[in-house]
């Protein structure tokens, strides 16, 4: 076994890798709940590309076949019915640990320097998720695959002059069709999943490189024992990856609730829309993404006023894009001395409460029709969504805040 | 600041999928139930594939997974096909059907799922008579359904019942808030006209026994998966438990 290794080493640095990966590379020791969600976002993105694969060898990526082979999938295959809800509930659970994961980055300050670029790599992946998950969806060909690729693919016909030939180019078709079907399969079973894992690859690298944060947000390079270990700092291996074990399991177990026990989640993880075949004649009573776009949703509908010689659609497309832009301006809006949350004052702590209040309640109004006091709601959400960035420069300058230790708690 | 967190998060709890419509009356779904089962799959296979088809499904595996044998079954329940491991399709053509209701009656494969149960029981016991529609028939549920009452001889027939309701309505009128009245025919209740060969109690068991087995037809995997999850789940309380212990072990030296 020792010469093996040997000789492995000898032509590629295994021990150097697994030493400045895991066993040598040093940890905050105080991560808390909030640390789990890295690693468990990896678990899923391994989850979703294994059981993507095994759908692969019996789905039919065709207009005629689509459907069916998703229920020939739930029936006829040995244990498909396991293969597919593991699959459509990975990608619930896939946006919910990417979501606490983010919010994670946020409470204690990980997007601050140096980690500016680890935040940016970790944005990018979030929207090469959101593509992932939108073309995915259209797979089952359900009626409310189409449609709802039907709507999102036509906010590109609102791009001035050039929109209708980009959403033309898009669907390779005038409407969503056969030839859509086949290369939103084409991106989803390989074009984004191989960009997904090459960025995690790259997030992790650039992770690895500046070291994590940790819930006091200070910096445990700074202070380094006599053998040039950080005085704060514990191996990765063992200590997370046996903590890690922990909460993967804790995570499996809710996992396999929502799977085993409720796979549909009441229409949020399912939707009842979708148990309908793909019908080009008959919209849906209302047309309503997954639950993970819906505040984006939401936002995209608020604004109904042309202004400035644009039209309300167009604005609502802009902003719906700018509210994922403003998070990857995150790094530079914030001012604040300190970086953890817990050393920050009333001000950042007020505001990220609004934020997340806002976030959620554009989420739930996603899924309702936008009239009425809905609309309102949700314009005012809006308002505070963008707020919450706008302002940050200023109330994160002028917040009290309380002096770091000089050791992590 | 946590707990606010936490607490916040646990606030989106998923609220009631809103159903527009008719009221729908609850069915009991019990798919441990297996004679209730055979007996919505008898009155499936002999009255709704007729006309409609479920054509995700295996003849030999539903007789496999309700407890009826491939001999069964094949004596009994193939009227459409000829192996035992055929699909289900339905016996009249989709040509024929489009020409004799103007619409292809839809595959109720999946019906449960994209319906749920409540509807599917409510929508069987509320066909009422109307001379005006093609069919002879309505319903409330499906109000204008191309289908005629299939099983009209078991029920028998229905007649609604109206109920003039009022609404009183806040209106500008003349720059003045005037109330106004209006007299609007709602539904209020059905009226047995012609009893069928069922009481309406044999009947309404009846098409929850046809419920039962369309949710069963729309997800088989229900029989399995409850049975495993629990299994799965005891397991990995199990290893919880381990892995929490070796955590400990090999925290104790961090302080």
């Amino acid at each position: 076994m020792q010469k093996l290794l040997t000789w492995v080493d000898e032509r590629f640095p295994l021990i150097k890798v697994w030493d400045e990966h895991l066993a040598k590379y040093y940890a905050p020791k105080n991560f808390n709940f909030w640390y789990y969600f890295g690693s468990l976002a990896l678990l899923v993105l391994v989850m979703q590309i294994v059981t993507g694969i095994f759908l692969t060898m019996h789905y039919k990526p065709d207009t005629q076949l689509a459907f069916a082979s998703v229920e020939y999938i739930m029936r006829d295959v040995d244990w498909g019915w396991l293969i597919r809800y593991m699959h459509s509930t990975g990608s619930s659970m896939f946006f919910i640990v990417v979501y606490l994961h983010m919010l994670r980055a946020m409470l204690y300050g990980s997007y601050r320097g140096p980690r500016e670029l680890l935040w940016l790599i970790g944005m990018v992946i979030f929207v090469a998720l959101m593509a992932e998950a939108f073309m995915g969806y259209l797979l089952p060909w359900g009626n409310m695959s189409y449609w709802g690729a039907q709507v999102i693919i036509s906010l590109f016909d609102a791009i001035p002059g050039i929109g209708p030939v980009l959403a033309e180019w898009i669907r390779g078709d005038f409407v969503v069709s056969d030839a859509t079907l086949n290369r939103f399969f084409a991106f989803h079973v390989i074009a984004i999943p191989l960009v997904l894992v090459i960025l995690v690859f790259v997030h992790l690298v650039a992770l690895h490189k500046v070291g994590s944060n940790n819930p006091d947000g200070i910096e445990i390079k700074k202070k380094k024992g006599a053998d040039g270990i950080p005085l704060d700092g514990i191996p990765f291996h063992p200590y997370y990856t046996v903590k890690d074990i922990v909460g993967v399991t804790v995570f499996l177990m809710v996992f396999a609730a929502i799977m085993f026990f409720a796979p549909e989640l009441g229409g949020w993880f399912l939707e009842h829309d979708n148990f309908v075949p793909a019908n080009i004649l008959q919209t849906p009573p209302e047309i309503v993404p997954l639950w993970y776009f819906t505040p984006y949703y939401s936002i995209l509908r608020a604004n109904v006023w042309n202004f400035l010689w644009v039209d309300a659609k167009i604005w609502g497309v802009l902003f719906m894009a700018l509210s994922l832009v403003v998070f990857f301006l995150l790094p530079w809006l914030d001012r604040s001395p300190v970086k953890s949350i817990r050393y920050r004052g009333w001000m950042y702590k007020t505001a990220l409460a609004i934020f997340i209040v806002a976030f959620l309640i554009l989420g739930w109004l996603g899924t309702q029709p936008a009239a009425g006091l809905n609309l309102i709601v949700a314009q005012i959400c809006t308002l505070l969504y963008f707020a919450f960035f706008a302002l940050m420069p200023i109330y994160t300058k002028y917040d009290k805040t309380k002096p770091e230790p000089e050791r992590v708690s | 600041m946590k707990k606010i967190l936490i607490a916040m998060l646990m606030a989106v709890a998923p609220a009631a999928f809103a159903s527009g419509g008719a009221k729908l009356d609850p069915v009991m779904i019990d798919l441990g139930d297996q004679a209730s089962l055979q007996n919505g799959a008898r009155i499936f296979v002999n009255y709704c594939l007729s006309c409609h088809s479920a054509s995700y499904m295996r003849y030999n595996r539903m007789g496999h997974d309700l407890g009826i044998s491939d001999e069964l079954v094949k004596e009994n329940l193939l009227f459409a096909a000829d192996k035992v491991g055929d699909l289900m399709k339905a016996v009249m053509p989709k040509e024929d059907a489009r020409d004799w209701f103007g619409t292809a009656p839809p595959d109720l494969s999946v019906t449960a799922r994209s319906r749920g149960a409540d509807w599917i029981y409510t929508y069987m016991r509320s066909f009422y008579r109307e001379d005006k529609s093609p069919s002879g028939w309505n319903n409330t549920v499906f109000p204008h359904v191309a289908m005629p009452h299939v099983l009209y001889e078991w029920q028998g027939h229905q007649r609604a019942v109206l109920r003039t309701e009022k609404e009183t309505h806040r209106v500008e009128e003349d720059g003045k808030s005037v109330e106004k009245t209006v007299e609007r025919q709602v539904f209020d209740r059905f009226e047995l006209e012609n009893p069928g060969s069922m009481s309406p109690q044999d009947y309404d068991k009846a098409m929850r026994d046809l419920t039962n087995f369309m949710v069963y037809l729309g997800e088989p995997a229900r029989l399995q998966r409850f049975t495993v999850g629990i299994y799965v789940l005891i397991f990995l309380a199990v290893f919880l438990v381990v892995a929490y212990l070796l955590k400990k072990e090999y925290w104790k030296d961090v302080h």
